[in-house]
């Protein structure tokens, strides 16, 4: 690979990466696992001036929840770190189900899942993910530190709203309020492809009851999709059949694929609407079990 | 003592691959692990757009750059008279555009630099200023009237057509229709497909002005044709060049043609006099190197009610891009699609076919297949199979009752060719065995009642292998023959060189296994070298299976007359007339008294220090082979999915290949050759494709669009074999590299729509996508063309 000259820092502090980041005015870039940046800068699609490679940071791989549930992944906590952690499943069930699907093994062993938010491909799967959870990203800059909701993170395709001198942190996932539940589906043409479709649905239940409830998609908008109506209509209800046809067809409606050389709109919708039905009557079975 | 031939590594033995001790330790020695003194790196700038005019050139810019040490456009390359090249077609090619570009991606200046990024940067710097000019993406735009003129480069082209080609018997076709109960009919496209081996394509020019000698390493799977090439374009006396082929990351047909990148380079270095090295990248590989495949095929065939197929029409337009640089046989304009239909026995044939210029990358390469039988095979079998639906006879009925008969050997097809061997019955039988095909056809029908779609395809394939014997095939004039070239030292141990080069086939491993049968030789004494035309002996290259039709052969060849040497040697030992001693592995003996012998590598050591009187000295010779024929493997492949009628997705359930390739040389190769097709075929059908947009920008240029299935998605395959050997080659192998890839795809397309076959949908074009298999399923329409401009009918 051949990218433009470009400066390289690998500082061992935040307090450094973030005055790199100062001095670096927007057109420095940070390195955690690389696994998009770098195919972009061989492409000479992104020829930052500056990398800030944060990999020499201590204290940053981090994943795992706080005793009152909140869920922290530090910025250079590893894809696969989230796949191979056994008690995902159970605390992050939404996260778990996306976490073998992220691209394929060799990205999975350096891409990071803050990383992949802060790129905000509305290709990328953990930001929807994210989303549905209700997520958010921590930044901090030389004032400090800042929390944002992912759905406003992400500002437009490959946009986010970290300022020049800010450094993501961490992503974080609320408490819950109830039982978790929730799934992750992807439609794509190979292991390792970009989504055609990617959906993610984040239940908690307060008996059978949907006390909250979020839906992200992938790949069918110009960024990550929030079908926040689509959610809405599951909240305060059991997971009865209306109710997911409702969900299904709102999710559809609040995706804005285009016709490409992965399917057509009308299909994309279509699948975004079965997936949701998919993940949906799953978990009804899954809780008609448990009940 | 008898030799035991398995164990000494002969014909028939599963030897580890010797070429494996290298590669799998990283110790290959590819191209761009080449570095010679004082070499310099080279870069293409292409052209971002499909057909535009060039209004100006001006690099003054990349020449500022510290470390440039030369730009060429295509005005320094006219200077010398190499703006423009022949391809292998007798058409021409730009080397760097002068007037116009054809094709997004299409060379337009080189850089060379201290390093590959100087070079790079220089090519940013470059400012071409463009006239951009419509696009013709497809034939159908090729043939418009008024469509803008591709070629106008070229005195007496007036139209976008390359050639309009015909064969077979029209009349009696003509007949046929006329006597048919039923006429079937079937049009589908060939997506435009890419070989795409792991390893690009790179060369080292290194022109010493002080010997005048030019060495080219460069990836090419037919060296001598290069070098031959080379001294006829560049002007170059034969005998001071040297191409040197090493070891090769993948070919698969993507490594015959001459690119512009060679030629730019071998220029530099005799303008600088130093060594430039030029390593393309992935994107460039994808984007103008030729490509497989995209043909739209059309056809009837006429039928007996009974199912007997009495005639074949067929019709193909192919797009072979800007220029026509198929790599080919020179009498056949449409490869040898005439192949199609070789298996069957059918009275009457005639197919045209028309080829056109396009903006889009020239190539139409043998993509792992024979000239184009991929294509032909393909659209045998998808079109049997429209014949079997048309008629309501069972798939696997309709093909024995036209297969031709094992024993009507040899059979003159309705195209002309002479297929010599066959056991097409034996194999369809076994292939339907081993799938279980009565008891699917009933879990199918069960399955239905539940909303499950499954569906099963069969498709078989005889491939014509081993171009060829010299009537017939030539490229550029040249025959193509193949040859070996053995030494054996005075030790017994022994060195074999061939005109053909493996880029993976493990030729390393199997022609010593060739000698070893021959000789009695242990395989691991035998060395094997390839890709040196200083060394090697000329020969026609590794592509369309024909290393081991032609140069295979040639190595059995130049094992015997070794051995006829080494008789006279034995006679001498033994003190006996030649006549009274036979030949058992590795071993001459005295016919009257068989335990008084020598052993073959007593004679080599005689040979060196005890010949006869009036015998030349030495124990080597070669041999120049040119096959009597072709060689015709067969091959069934069977398929059964599961269609997810809700998103139109499709799981394979089961795969069952059965080949006959005749004797087999070393079978684990064999069968790696083979699950490396299958896995082609399956990606082929299921997500490959290189298509264009209207303004002809590439869909496929990198690996995120263009689709390799890793472990993960390929399925497994059940591999079965039939032997029936080649009643002309010396050893009585067929050619297999190819064989699942031609006849793969068809399988795969076949069941999913038996899958759907209630729906009524006759076609839907390749890749197989998702999304297509559920507007087919949902709309119960076809679903033809390249994405995004196909069309639903």
């Amino acid at each position: 690979m051949y990218p433009p000259r470009f400066k390289y820092e690998a500082p061992d502090t935040v307090e450094q990466a973030i005055e790199l980041l100062r001095q670096g005015q927007g057109e420095a870039k940070v390195l955690a696992g690389g696994q998009s940046l770098v195919p972009m800068m061989k492409l000479r699609f992104a020829a930052p001036e500056m990398l800030i490679d944060i990999n020499n940071i201590p204290g940053l791989a981090y994943h795992g929840a706080d005793p009152d549930g909140t869920y922290r992944i530090g910025a250079l906590c590893r894809h696969v770190d989230l796949e191979k952690a056994e008690d995902l499943a159970e605390q992050q069930p939404t996260m778990a189900a996306a976490a073998p699907l992220i691209a394929d093994p060799i990205v999975r062993t350096r891409g990071t899942l803050v990383g992949s938010v802060c790129h905000a491909d509305p290709q990328g799967d953990w930001a929807s993910v994210m989303s549905s959870l209700g997520g958010s990203i921590v930044a901090q800059g030389p004032n400090g530190r800042r929390s944002i909701l992912v759905a406003d993170f992400v500002a437009g395709p490959f946009q986010n709203v970290l300022r020049p001198d800010e450094l993501a942190i961490e992503a974080v996932v609320p408490a819950p309020v109830g039982t978790r539940a929730g799934s992750y589906l992807k439609l794509e043409r190979r292991v390792g492809d970009y989504a055609t479709v990617g959906v993610a649905v984040s239940l908690e239940f307060s008996g059978n009851e949907v006390a909250r409830a979020g839906i992200g998609l992938t790949s069918v908008g110009a960024s990550t999709i929030n079908a926040g109506e689509a959610a809405q209509e599951l909240v305060g209800d059991d997971l009865n059949a209306g109710a997911i046809e409702r969900a299904a067809d709102l999710a559809a409606q609040a995706s804005r694929p285009r016709t490409d050389h992965r399917g057509s709109e009308a299909y994309k919708r279509h699948i975004v609407a079965t997936f949701v039905t998919r993940i949906l009557s799953n978990l009804r079975l899954t809780i008609q079990e448990v009940a | 003592m008898t030799i035991d031939e398995i164990k000494i590594g002969g014909l028939g033995a599963s030897r580890s691959r010797v070429e494996d001790n290298r590669f799998v330790r990283g110790k290959g020695n590819y191209i761009d692990d080449i570095s010679l003194p004082g070499m310099l790196h080279m870069e293409i700038l292409r052209s971002p757009l499909a057909h535009a005019r060039i209004k100006s050139i001006d690099a003054s810019a990349a020449w500022a750059i510290p470390g440039v040490r030369l730009v060429l456009t295509g005005e320094l390359m006219a200077s010398r008279n190499l703006a423009w090249m022949p391809t292998l077609s007798y058409d021409t090619q730009a080397v760097l555009a002068t007037d116009k570009v054809r094709f997004q991606g299409q060379e337009v200046a080189c850089v060379v630099a201290d390093d590959p990024y100087i070079a790079k940067d220089a090519c940013e710097a470059i400012i071409v200023d463009y006239e951009p000019l419509a696009a013709i993406v497809n034939p159908t735009q090729a043939m418009a009237d008024g469509a803008p003129i591709i070629r106008d480069d070229k005195e007496n082209q007036h139209d976008n057509v390359i050639f309009d080609w015909e064969i077979g018997d029209k009349d009696g076709t003509d007949r046929a229709f006329a006597d048919a109960d039923v006429v079937s009919e079937l049009e589908l496209h060939y997506p435009r497909s890419h070989p795409s081996p792991i390893e690009t394509c790179g060369s080292i020019a290194d022109f010493d002005r002080s010997t005048s000698k030019l060495t080219l390493y460069m990836t090419s799977q037919a060296p001598h044709i290069i070098r031959a090439a080379v001294a006829m374009v560049a002007e170059l006396p034969e005998h001071m060049i040297r191409v040197v082929s090493p070891d090769l990351g993948g070919g698969f047909g993507n490594k015959v043609p001459i690119y512009p990148g060679y030629v730019v380079s071998i220029l530099a270095s005799i303008l600088l006099e130093r060594p430039v090295k030029w390593i393309e990248d992935k994107t460039g590989n994808l984007i103008s190197t030729g490509f497989g495949r995209d043909i739209y095929l059309r056809g009837q065939l006429a039928l007996r009610k009974d199912g007997k197929i009495l005639g074949v029409r067929m019709h193909a337009d192919s797009d072979h891009g800007a220029f026509f640089s198929d790599a080919q046989p020179s009498k056949f304009k449409i490869g040898l699609l005439h192949s199609a239909f070789a298996c069957y026995d059918i009275p009457a044939a005639h197919l045209t076919a028309r080829g056109v210029y396009t903006n889009k990358a020239p190539g139409g390469v043998a993509y792992r297949c024979s000239f184009r039988v991929t294509e032909a095979m393909f659209f045998q079998e998808r079109m049997v199979q429209a014949a079997a639906d048309d008629l309501g006879i069972d798939q696997a009925e309709i093909r024995r009752l036209n297969f031709v008969r094992d024993d009507d050997f040899p059979h003159r097809t309705p195209f002309g060719f002479l297929t010599d061997s066959g056991q097409y019955r034996k194999c369809l039988d076994i292939g339907l065995e081993a799938i279980g095909y009565e008891d699917f056809l009933k879990e199918k029908q069960e399955a239905k009642k539940n909303g499950r779609l499954l569906g099963i395809g069969i498709s078989t394939m005889t491939e014509p292998l081993g171009a060829g014997n010299s009537r017939e095939y030539d490229i550029l004039g040249i025959k193509m023959f193949d040859s070996a070239e053995l030494r054996v030292h005075m030790t017994g141990k022994a060195i074999l060189r061939t005109g053909a080069k493996s880029q993976g086939q493990g030729h390393e491993t199997t022609w010593a296994q060739i000698v070893a049968h021959e000789l009695g030789i242990p395989a691991e004494d035998i060395v094997v070298e390839e890709g040196d035309t200083d060394t090697a002996p000329f020969g026609m290259g590794t592509y369309a299976s024909r290393s081991t039709p032609v140069a295979g052969a040639a190595v059995s060849m130049v094992s015997r007359k070794i051995r006829a040497k080494a008789r006279k040697i034995a006679a001498h030992l033994l003190e006996v007339s030649e006549e009274d001693i036979d030949w058992e592995l590795g071993r001459f003996f005295v016919r009257s008294s068989p335990d008084t012998g020598v052993t073959i590598q007593e004679c080599a050591m005689a040979a060196y220090s005890n010949v006869p009187d009036g015998m030349e000295p030495g124990l080597e010779n070669n041999a120049y082979y040119d096959p009597p024929n072709l060689t015709w493997p067969f091959g069934c492949y069977i398929t059964t999915v599961e269609v997810d009628p809700e998103t139109g997705v499709w799981d394979v359930l089961k795969v069952v290949a059965v080949d006959d390739c005749g004797v087999r040389i070393n079978p684990m190769i064999v069968e790696g050759q083979i699950m490396g097709g299958l896995a082609e075929a399956y990606a082929i059908s299921s997500m490959q494709m290189i298509t264009f947009d209207e303004q002809g920008n590439c869909v496929g240029s990198n690996y995120m669009d263009y689709l390799l299935p890793t472990a993960w998605e390929t399925p497994g395959f059940e591999l079965h074999e039939v032997v029936t050997p080649c009643p002309h080659h010396p050893i009585g192998a067929k050619g297999v590299g190819e064989c699942a890839t031609v006849g793969g795809p068809a399988a795969f397309v076949n069941a999913v729509l038996d899958a759907l076959k209630d729906t009524g949908v006759r076609n839907i074009d390749m890749p197989l996508l998702p999304d297509r298999v559920y507007e087919a399923l949902t709309e119960h329409h076809d679903v033809s063309g390249a994405p995004p401009l196909r069309t639903g009918s």
